[in-house]
C-alpha cells in the first residue's frame, strides 16, 4: 500500500481528564489511494471526526496523538513541528467543514479569503490567485464566478456557501480531502448536489477522500470504501458494497439494519438496543457486546481480534457468516 | 439605512429631553431659586419681581420650554457660587478636561486592544498570565488610589513630575493647551494614566473574551485548516470580527472617561469641569451642577450615536441587511 | 456548625451536613485557594468591623480619650512628648490610625451592604414586574433602565448625592450624609439586577409549571415570589457580590471626593481624603494604612464575586 496518499497506522488519541485518560480514538488503520473516497460512519462521538482532527494535526488540547503513525504521499506527518504541519494544510491535506454557515469568515470576500489561501500556499502573483480564485468558483459550481468574487458569504445561499467551502479546501491543489459531515446542515435537496460535486472533484483531481458523516445515504452514494467506527475502535472496513451487503461485524449488521436505504431492500427498521457506551465508561473487551446478540465471554474479556472480510477487515471474535446477516442483532 | 439613522437620532433626542427635564427640575425644585439669588437684604416686591422676571410664575411646560430654549443656546444662568454665566466658567474649563480625556482615551484604547490580544492568543503563557492577574488588581483598585500612588512614586519620591495642575498653558483663540509647553506636557503624564489605565484594564479584559469566543468559531478553525499563518488567522480573521462588540463598549468607555475625569481632576487639581463639577456639588451650585449634566449627556448620547454607525463601516452585513430594510 | 446540628435530634442531619459538604459548589470553594483566601479576608474584615468597638484600643470619636500631644506619632515609635505607642501611628490630632480605620470600616462595609441591599430590593421588583406584567410597565421600567445605564454609576450616585443635598436642609446634612450616600450608590446601581431578573422571569413565566399555578388560581404575588424569585436567585446573589465590591469603592470615591461620608463619621475614603494632606509632609501613615485596608477589601469582594460567578453560574461570564 506504498502508493496510498493517506495511510493511518494503529491511531491512538488520548484525552487526560480529572478522571482519567479518555481514548476517542483508538489503534485505527486504514489507507485511502488517489482518487478514492473512503467513507467513515458512525454514531456521534464514535470518533470519526477526531480521527480527521488528528490527521489534518488540528486537535483541541488537551486531546493529543499518543499512538500510531500517519502518512500522507509517503512523509510521515503526525510528528512533524508545528510550524512545517501548517504549511501541509491546504496544501496537501484540505478540510470541509460541517456547516457551511459558520465556516466562512463573515467579514471577508470570498476572493479575499480564497487569494489568501492561494497565496499561502502557491507562490503566485495576485493577479494570477484572482484568475485562480475564479476558476475554482468555477470549478464548484457557483455561477457568474467572476462577478460572485466581491461577495461576503452572507450574500450565498446555504448550498453556494457549502460550494465555496469545498472551493476553498481545494483551491491550493491538496492530494488528501477531509471532508467532516459535508451534508449534514444542508437541505435534503442540495445535500445530492453536494456529494455529486465531491464524487466529481475527487475523480477529475485523483484527490484522495476521508469522507466523515453518519449518513449511510451519503455513504452509499459517494464512497468506494467504508470504515465503520463504534466507540473509538474501527469495526470494520472494506468495500461498501461489500460492507452494505455482507456485513461481518454485529454492529455493522445493526447500522444497516436500522438505516432506510432503497438498495438494500430491507422493508421493516431494526433498532440496535441501548445506546453507544460513554468514552468515560467503556466495558472491558469488545466495546460492543452490551449490545451484541452474539456476545460470549470472550467479547467481555478481550477486545474482537482483526479478521479478513472479502475485501476488508473486521474486529470481531463471532464474525456473521453470510446466510446469518438477515436475522442480525 | 437612512431610515436608521433618523430612528437613532430621534431617540438620542428624546434621551436629551427627558435629561433636559431632570435638569431642569434640579434647577427648579432643589432650593429656591430666588432665595439663591437675592441676598440676605430683600424685601416682598424683589422677590415678586424675580419670580416674574424668571417665568416662575408660568406653568410647568412652559418654564420648561424656556429653560430648553435657553439651554440650546447655551445659556444656563449665573452660578450661585461665583455669580459669573455657567456657560462662561464651562468654556473656560472644557479645554483641560477634553485634553485630559484625549490623551487618556487614546492610551486606554491602544493599550487595551494590544494587550486584549496578546492575552487571548498567549493564552497560556506565562505574561498574558501575570498582565490578568495585575488587571485584576487594577480592577478593584480604585482610581484615586492609582493617582495618589503615582503621585507618592513620581511626584514626593522621585520628584521628576507634578503632583497638581497643568502646567504652564498656551492660550489659541478660545482654547488653551497644555500640549506645546514642556510643563504642560509633563504636567499630563500622570493624570492621563490615572484616567486611563481602569478604562484601559476594561478595553483589555473585553477584548480577551471576545477575542478568545472568535478564535472558538468555525471559520478560525476552517482558516487553521487552509494552513494560514498565526499572524493572518489572529489578525486578519479573528481580530476584525472581535472589533464590532469591542467598539460598543470602547465607545461607552470613551464617554466614562469624561465622566470618571471629575475622580482624576480632584486628585491632581486639574482646573478641567469635573473639579468645577465636584465644587459644584460640595456648595449645591444647582445652575453649574444642571449645565454640567445637560453638556455630558450631549457628549454620551452624541458617542453613543457614532458608535451605532461605526457597525455599519465595520460589518459588511448590516449594511446591506438595513439597506434593504430602509427601502421596504 | 457542629453545635446546630448537635441540637437537631433527627439522624438525618449530620448526613445533610455531609451532603453540603461534598456538594459541587463547596467542592469548587474547597477547591479554590483564592476564593478561601478571599473569603477569610472578608469574614475577618466585616467581623472586625463589626467588633470595631471591642477591638479598637481608642474610641476615635471620644474627644476625652484624645490627646494632641500624641499627633503625629508613627507606627510602633513611642510618642516624643507622651511616650505612648500605637500600631499603626497617630493623625494630626492624636487619633489613634487603627481604630479610625477599624471604625471607617464599619462604615464603608454599613454603606456598601445597605446601597447593595437597595440597588438588589429595587432592581429585582422592578425586574420581576417588568418581566411578569409586560406591556407599558417593562417599557418604562427597562427604558430608564436604559437611559440610566448610558451613564456610569458613579455619576448618577454624584447627581443623587448632590440633589438630596440640596433638598436637604443644612443643619441636617451631616447627619443625613450616610443615608444620602446609601440612597444615591443604592439608586445608581439597581439596573444589573433588573436586567437579568427580568430576562429570567420572562422564562420562567412561559414554563408550565407557572402556566399550572396561574390556572389553579395563584395571584400573581404569590406566583412571582413562591415559583420565579427562586429560580434568579443565583445570578442575583452573583451580581450582588461584584456589587458590593464596586459599592465599596464607589463610596469611598464620593468620599474621598468630599461629597459622601464627612469628617465627623469618617470612612475609609474620607481616611483617604484626610491622609492625601500629608503625603508630601513625610506622615506617610495616615494615608498608607487605610488605602491598603480599602484595596484588600475591594479586592477580596471582587475576587470571591469572580469565584461565585464562575461556581454559579458559568453562562453570566
Amino acid at each position: 500500500m506504498n502508493t496510498a496518499v493517506l495511510s493511518v497506522r494503529d491511531l491512538v488519541v488520548e484525552i487526560p481528564t480529572r478522571n482519567g485518560v479518555l481514548r476517542p480514538v483508538d489503534q485505527v488503520s486504514y489507507d485511502i489511494a488517489p482518487g478514492e473516497i473512503l467513507g467513515v460512519v458512525g454514531e456521534s462521538g464514535a470518533g470519526k471526526s477526531m480521527t480527521g482532527n488528528a490527521v489534518i494535526g488540528l486537535l483541541d488540547p488537551p486531546a493529543r496523538i499518543t499512538g500510531g503513525e500517519i502518512h500522507v504521499s509517503g512523509q510521515r506527518i503526525d510528528n512533524l513541528p508545528r510550524e512545517a504541519l501548517r504549511r501541509l494544510r491546504g496544501r496537501k491535506i484540505g478540510m470541509i467543514f460541517q456547516d457551511p454557515l459558520t465556516s466562512l469568515n463573515p467579514l471577508l470576500t470570498v476572493g479575499e479569503q480564497l487569494t489568501e489561501t492561494i497565496r499561502e500556499h502557491l507562490d503566485v502573483s495576485e493577479s494570477e490567485a484572482l484568475n485562480r480564485a475564479v476558476a475554482a468558483l468555477d470549478e464548484v459550481g457557483i455561477p457568474a464566478a467572476r462577478q460572485r468574487i466581491g461577495s461576503y458569504p452572507f450574500e450565498f445561499s446555504g448550498g453556494m456557501r457549502q460550494r465555496v467551502v469545498i472551493a476553498l479546501a481545494l483551491c491550493a491543489e491538496p492530494e488528501l480531502v477531509i471532508a467532516d459531515e459535508p451534508t449534514t446542515a444542508l437541505d435534503v435537496s442540495v445535500q445530492a448536489q453536494i456529494v455529486a460535486l465531491l464524487k466529481r472533484l475527487c475523480r477529475d483531481r485523483g484527490v484522495a477522500v476521508m469522507l466523515v458523516t453518519h449518513d449511510m445515504g451519503v455513504i452509499a452514494e459517494a464512497a468506494d470504501r467504508v470504515a465503520v467506527m463504534y466507540a473509538g475502535r474501527l469495526a470494520e472496513i472494506g468495500p461498501v458494497r461489500d460492507v452494505v451487503s455482507h456485513p461481518t461485524h454485529p454492529y455493522t449488521a445493526g447500522l444497516m439494519a436500522s438505516t432506510p436505504l432503497a438498495s438494500l431492500g430491507h422493508n421493516r427498521l431494526r433498532q440496535i438496543p441501548g445506546a453507544m457506551p460513554r468514552l468515560e465508561a467503556l466495558p472491558d473487551g469488545c466495546a460492543f457486546h452490551p449490545r451484541c446478540a452474539y456476545a460470549e465471554d470472550t467479547c467481555r474479556a478481550e477486545p474482537g481480534p482483526s479478521i479478513e472480510t472479502c475485501g476488508g477487515r473486521a474486529a470481531c471474535w463471532f464474525p456473521l457468516s453470510h446466510d446469518e446477516q438477515e436475522g442480525a442483532a | 439605512m437612512l431610515a436608521y439613522i433618523i430612528r437613532r437620532v430621534a431617540q438620542s433626542v428624546l434621551v436629551l429631553l427627558v435629561v433636559g427635564l431632570v435638569a431642569f427640575s434640579m434647577f427648579r425644585f432643589v432650593g429656591d431659586p430666588v432665595d439663591n439669588m437675592l441676598g440676605q437684604e430683600r424685601t416682598q416686591a424683589d422677590i415678586e419681581r424675580l419670580r416674574v422676571e424668571l417665568g416662575l410664575d408660568q406653568p410647568f411646560p412652559v418654564q420648561y420650554g424656556k429653560f430648553l430654549g435657553q439651554a440650546v443656546q447655551g445659556n444656563f444662568g449665573l452660578s450661585y457660587r461665583q455669580g459669573r454665566p455657567v456657560a462662561d466658567i464651562l468654556l473656560e474649563r472644557a479645554p483641560a478636561t477634553l485634553e485630559l480625556a484625549a490623551v487618556s482615551g487614546l492610551m486606554a484604547m491602544i493599550g487595551g486592544i494590544g494587550l486584549g490580544v496578546f492575552t487571548a492568543i498567549r493564552r497560556r503563557g506565562l505574561g498574558a498570565n501575570i498582565v490578568m492577574t495585575s488587571s485584576l488588581v487594577g480592577v478593584s483598585l480604585p482610581t484615586f488610589l492609582i493617582g495618589i500612588l503615582l503621585i507618592y512614586v513620581f511626584s514626593v519620591e522621585l520628584n521628576w513630575l507634578p503632583s497638581f495642575g497643568r502646567g504652564e498653558v498656551v492660550r489659541l483663540g478660545g482654547w488653551t493647551t497644555g500640549f506645546l509647553t514642556e510643563s504642560g506636557l509633563k504636567a499630563l503624564i500622570l493624570p492621563s494614566i490615572t484616567l486611563g489605565l481602569y478604562q484601559m484594564t476594561l478595553i483589555m479584559r473585553l477584548v480577551r473574551t471576545e477575542m478568545l469566543e472568535v478564535l472558538r468559531q468555525d471559520y478560525i478553525r476552517f482558516a487553521r485548516a487552509r494552513g494560514l499563518r498565526e499572524r493572518s488567522v489572529n489578525f486578519r480573521h479573528a481580530l476584525k470580527n472581535t472589533m464590532v462588540p469591542v467598539i460598543t463598549v470602547t465607545g461607552l468607555q470613551l464617554g466614562s472617561i469624561i465622566a470618571f475625569a471629575i475622580i482624576t481632576e480632584t486628585v491632581f487639581q486639574w482646573p478641567g469641569v469635573g473639579l468645577l463639577f465636584i465644587n459644584a456639588i460640595q456648595f449645591v451650585d444647582i445652575p453649574v451642577m444642571a449645565a454640567y449634566l445637560m453638556l455630558i449627556s450631549v457628549m454620551f448620547v452624541a458617542i453613543n450615536l457614532i458608535v451605532d454607525l461605526l457597525y455599519f463601516a465595520i460589518d459588511p452585513r448590516l449594511r446591506l441587511d438595513r439597506g434593504t430594510g430602509a427601502k421596504a | 456548625m457542629s453545635d446546630s446540628t448537635a441540637k437537631q435530634p433527627e439522624p438525618v442531619a449530620p448526613s445533610r451536613l455531609r451532603k453540603v459538604w461534598e456538594s459541587d459548589f463547596v467542592y469548587s470553594f474547597r477547591h479554590a485557594p483564592v476564593a478561601v483566601v478571599a473569603a477569610s479576608m472578608v469574614t475577618l474584615m466585616v467581623l472586625s468591623a463589626l467588633f470595631a468597638p471591642l477591638i479598637a484600643p481608642h474610641n476615635p470619636f471620644d474627644p476625652a480619650t484624645l490627646n494632641l500631644m500624641n499627633g503625629f506619632t508613627p507606627p510602633m515609635e513611642p510618642n516624643a512628648f507622651t511616650g505612648e505607642v500605637f500600631l499603626l501611628g497617630t493623625d494630626d490630632q492624636g487619633r489613634d490610625v487603627f481604630s479610625t480605620i477599624l471604625y471607617g470600616m464599619r462604615i464603608s462595609l454599613f454603606v456598601g451592604f445597605a446601597a447593595v441591599t437597595l440597588a438588589m430590593v429595587l432592581g429585582v421588583t422592578l425586574g420581576l414586574l417588568a418581566g411578569y406584567i409586560g406591556g407599558w410597565t417593562e417599557t418604562i421600567i427597562m427604558r430608564i433602565a436604559d437611559m440610566q445605564l448610558t451613564f456610569p454609576a458613579i455619576l448618577v450616585a454624584m447627581l443623587i448625592f448632590g440633589i438630596a443635598k440640596g433638598i436637604t436642609p443644612p443643619e441636617y446634612r451631616n447627619d443625613m450624609a450616610i443615608w444620602v450616600l446609601i440612597l444615591a450608590i443604592g439608586l445608581s446601581d439597581w439596573v444589573q439586577f433588573a436586567r437579568v431578573v427580568r430576562g429570567a422571569t420572562m422564562v420562567e413565566k412561559n414554563r408550565e409549571y407557572v402556566q399550572a399555578a396561574r390556572l389553579i388560581g395563584r395571584r400573581p404575588v404569590s406566583i412571582m415570589v413562591r415559583h420565579i424569585l427562586p429560580n434568579v436567585l443565583n445570578p442575583v446573589l452573583v451580581i450582588a457580590t461584584i456589587s458590593l465590591a464596586l459599592a465599596i469603592i464607589a463610596e469611598a470615591t464620593l468620599s474621598f471626593l468630599g461629597v459622601g461620608a464627612p469628617p465627623t463619621q469618617p470612612s475609609l475614603g474620607t481616611l483617604i481624603r484626610i491622609g492625601q494632606g500629608f503625603l508630601f509632609s513625610g506622615e506617610w501613615w495616615i494615608l498608607f494604612f487605610p488605602a491598603c485596608t480599602l484595596l484588600v477589601l475591594a479586592l477580596s469582594v471582587n475576587l470571591l464575586g469572580d469565584w461565585l460567578r464562575d461556581a454559579l453560574n458559568p453562562r453570566l461570564k
